[in-house]
């Protein structure tokens, strides 16, 4: 094989990613525009960071979307570790099949419709729309991506290391927290940070069951953006961009680092 | 100290683990068929038996990991029916070793006295014996992945014995070792059995690993036990014909019984022109019914000139194969019917004149104990 670029690789290549990530970048950039105008260049500063922690309505939606994608995050890590758990050990249990198809549905379901029938059911029981609609609304959705990674890792989990634990004195409850659980932990935090950053940039599934006081950031952002583009927004996505990059990055590296160890040990 | 060790032969001894017409079914597929079987305290025993005979089934009953679907199991007079494996006082050494890969050495070995809520103090001593018996004291704080393959296997069973269970089960125990480690640590694995006073059952299909360690085999075939008996009597006196073939190479002959004289059988086989004449007085036979002869290659000779006129168990033939393999050397010799017969020879001189060469007529003889009669 030839391992050299050619210039039609290093082409494609380029192409390919400048059609990705220069929109993203255009906007890191201008996030540190000293200009009030947002399409005019007038030089470097960081002042718009500076106005985004003053402003008050911003740093609210951003808290209260921090305090929904922890929440519903850790919801969706026991919901799907425990999914994962159910799908990889209980063999065959009658309605296997259409329960991983159910579990996965979420992820394949266009999310305007999550939304909207996770709004009709909100309705239908009566439950006030705000935070605690768009925490569980979120979980729903995430719920899915902490199953598949952690169900990955537990395909190659060695069976009979539970076994030994058992044989060794251990009940079960204290067999799956000394030996399970410490061996798939890297897997269910990268779940966790996958939940985490998917809640963090969700729009769609929070602007259908947001309610008065519960604005999330992306909502924030995305109405502010219908007024007229502001520089601070700009800022406040970048900072965004930085988290969910920061969270997709370590969820990659902590799931690889899972599924090689569980290979070596294997061996 | 070990030939007088025979509870097994004595009435009045009481079996430490006892299998009760133990069935165990997976499905349609019977496992393990209604099988007895007692163990006694203080016994290296092995289970052995081709892939798929039940007898790793057998032993996972015996931990716990399975359960009957029919007939008993007791330990020291316990019924062990309902008892999960965490309440048994047997401990496992599993074939893959499954050490648990986030805990150092110590921390392995040292998990199953935890789990007993043995205070700090007590849990280092024992854990320090323990890497002495096995002499892993410098790797203590090492992680199974820094390990070889060899060490694992200590650790694993020092893991197992740290509890001082009952009975110790090993699955497999030298299968992951190549060839030299493996005969090492055989002698190794009989001197803490011995040294430790454990009763050890192990499972395995390697038959020299069987012979080597144990002081009772059990022979098993699709779920049953063939036979129960010490390595000299299976070797020597194998039940049925599965047995000899599986245990060691054996020469099988097709032959028919024509009576008895003396106390010796008298069989005419094919492959011989005279009758052939075998001591094995324990079998009850009649004549005309077919059985099969079973001689070790060992014990059969070969030789080049022929035998007096006197000479009985003649068989003749040429020499179709030569193996040298250093200690001994094979000879496989074509007799007239066109089979194919096996027979060694010790290099007990390092020199020999004129030795026996390919396609050279030979005579074959064999004294009227080395053969067993094998009624089908």
């Amino acid at each position: 094989m030839n391992r050299r670029l050619s210039l039609f690789n290093v082409t494609s290549l380029v192409i390919g990613f400048a059609f990705l990530y220069l929109p993203i970048l255009l906007l890191v950039i201008y996030s540190f525009n000293a200009s009030r105008l947002v399409t005019v260049w007038g030089g470097f500063s960081t002042q718009w960071y500076g106005a985004l922690f003053r402003n008050q309505s911003l740093m609210e939606a951003a808290w209260v979307t921090l305090r929904i994608a922890l929440l519903s995050a850790t919801l969706a890590t026991v919901l799907g570790t425990l999914a994962a758990l159910a799908l990889t050990r209980y063999g065959r249990f009658p309605g296997r099949t259409l329960f991983t198809g159910m579990v996965y549905a979420p992820m394949v379901m266009p999310e305007v419709i999550t939304g909207l029938s996770l709004l009709l059911f909100f309705v239908a029981v009566d439950f006030d729309r705000g935070f605690w609609t768009i925490t569980l609304a979120h979980t729903t959705l995430t719920m899915c991506f902490v199953t598949v990674v952690v169900q990955a890792r537990l395909m190659t989990f060695d069976r009979s290391l539970e076994e030994a634990a058992m044989d060794l004195g251990a009940p079960p409850l204290r067999t799956f927290f000394s030996v399970t659980l410490p061996l798939i932990a890297p897997s269910i935090v990268a779940g966790f940070l996958l939940a985490f950053t998917l809640s963090m940039d969700d729009l769609v599934v929070a602007s259908f069951n947001a309610g008065p006081g519960a604005t999330t950031l992306p909502i924030k952002i995305y109405s502010q953006v219908r007024l007229g583009l502001s520089p601070e927004v700009n800022a406040a996505s970048a900072i965004l961009i930085g988290i969910v990059t920061l969270g997709v990055i370590s969820a990659t590296l902590l799931s690889k680092r899972s599924t090689l160890n569980s290979r070596r040990n294997a061996h | 100290m070990r030939r007088s060790f025979a509870p097994w032969a004595s009435p009045d001894a009481k079996p430490l683990i006892r299998f009760e017409n133990v069935t165990k079914r997976f499905g349609e597929s019977v496992a393990v068929d209604h099988l007895s079987l007692n163990i006694f305290e203080g016994e290296f025993f092995c289970l052995l038996g081709p892939s798929g005979c039940g007898k790793t089934t057998l032993m996972r009953m015996l931990a716990g990991f399975e359960t009957p679907t029919g007939g008993t199991i007791t330990l020291a007079g316990q019924d062990l029916a309902g008892v999960p494996p965490y309440r048994r006082p047997v401990n496992m050494m599993f074939q893959s070793y499954a050490l648990f890969p986030h805990m150092s050495v110590e921390k392995n070995i040292a998990f199953g006295l935890k789990q007993d809520g043995m205070p700090k103090g007590q849990i280092a001593d024992r854990v320090g014996e323990m890497l002495r018996l096995v002499q892993l004291e410098k790797l203590a704080r090492r992680y199974p992945s820094q390990l070889s393959g060899g060490q694992r296997q200590r650790v694993a069973l020092a893991r197992a014995l740290a509890r001082k269970p009952k009975v110790l089960l090993l699955d497999e125990p030298l299968g992951a070792l190549d060839k030299k480690l493996r005969e090492e640590t055989q002698f190794e694995l009989m001197d803490i059995q011995h040294d430790l006073n454990m009763t050890f059952v192990v499972v395995t299909h390697d038959q020299e690993e069987a012979m080597t360690m144990a002081d009772r085999i059990a022979v098993m075939d699709n779920g049953r036990i063939v036979q129960v008996a010490t390595p000299g009597e299976i070797y020597e006196q194998p039940k049925t014909r599965f047995i000899a073939e599986f245990v060691g190479d054996v020469n099988i002959l097709e032959s028919h019984v024509q009576g008895q004289e003396n106390g010796l059988w008298r069989v005419k086989t094919p492959s011989a022109q005279a009758p052939l004449t075998i001591d094995d007085p324990d079998e009850v036979l009649h004549s005309g019914q077919p059985v099969a002869i079973a001689i070790r290659p060992e014990k059969m000779v070969i030789q080049r000139d022929p035998p007096g006129p006197g000479a009985i168990n003649v068989l003749t033939g040429e020499v179709w194969d030569i193996g040298y393999l250093g200690d001994w050397t094979v000879y496989r010799v074509k007799l007239v019917t066109g089979e194919i017969l096996r027979v060694t020879r010790a290099n007990a001189s390092r020199f020999v004149d004129n030795p026996i060469d390919w396609d050279e007529q030979v005579y074959v003889t064999f004294a009227p104990d080395a053969a067993v009669i094998l009624a089908e």
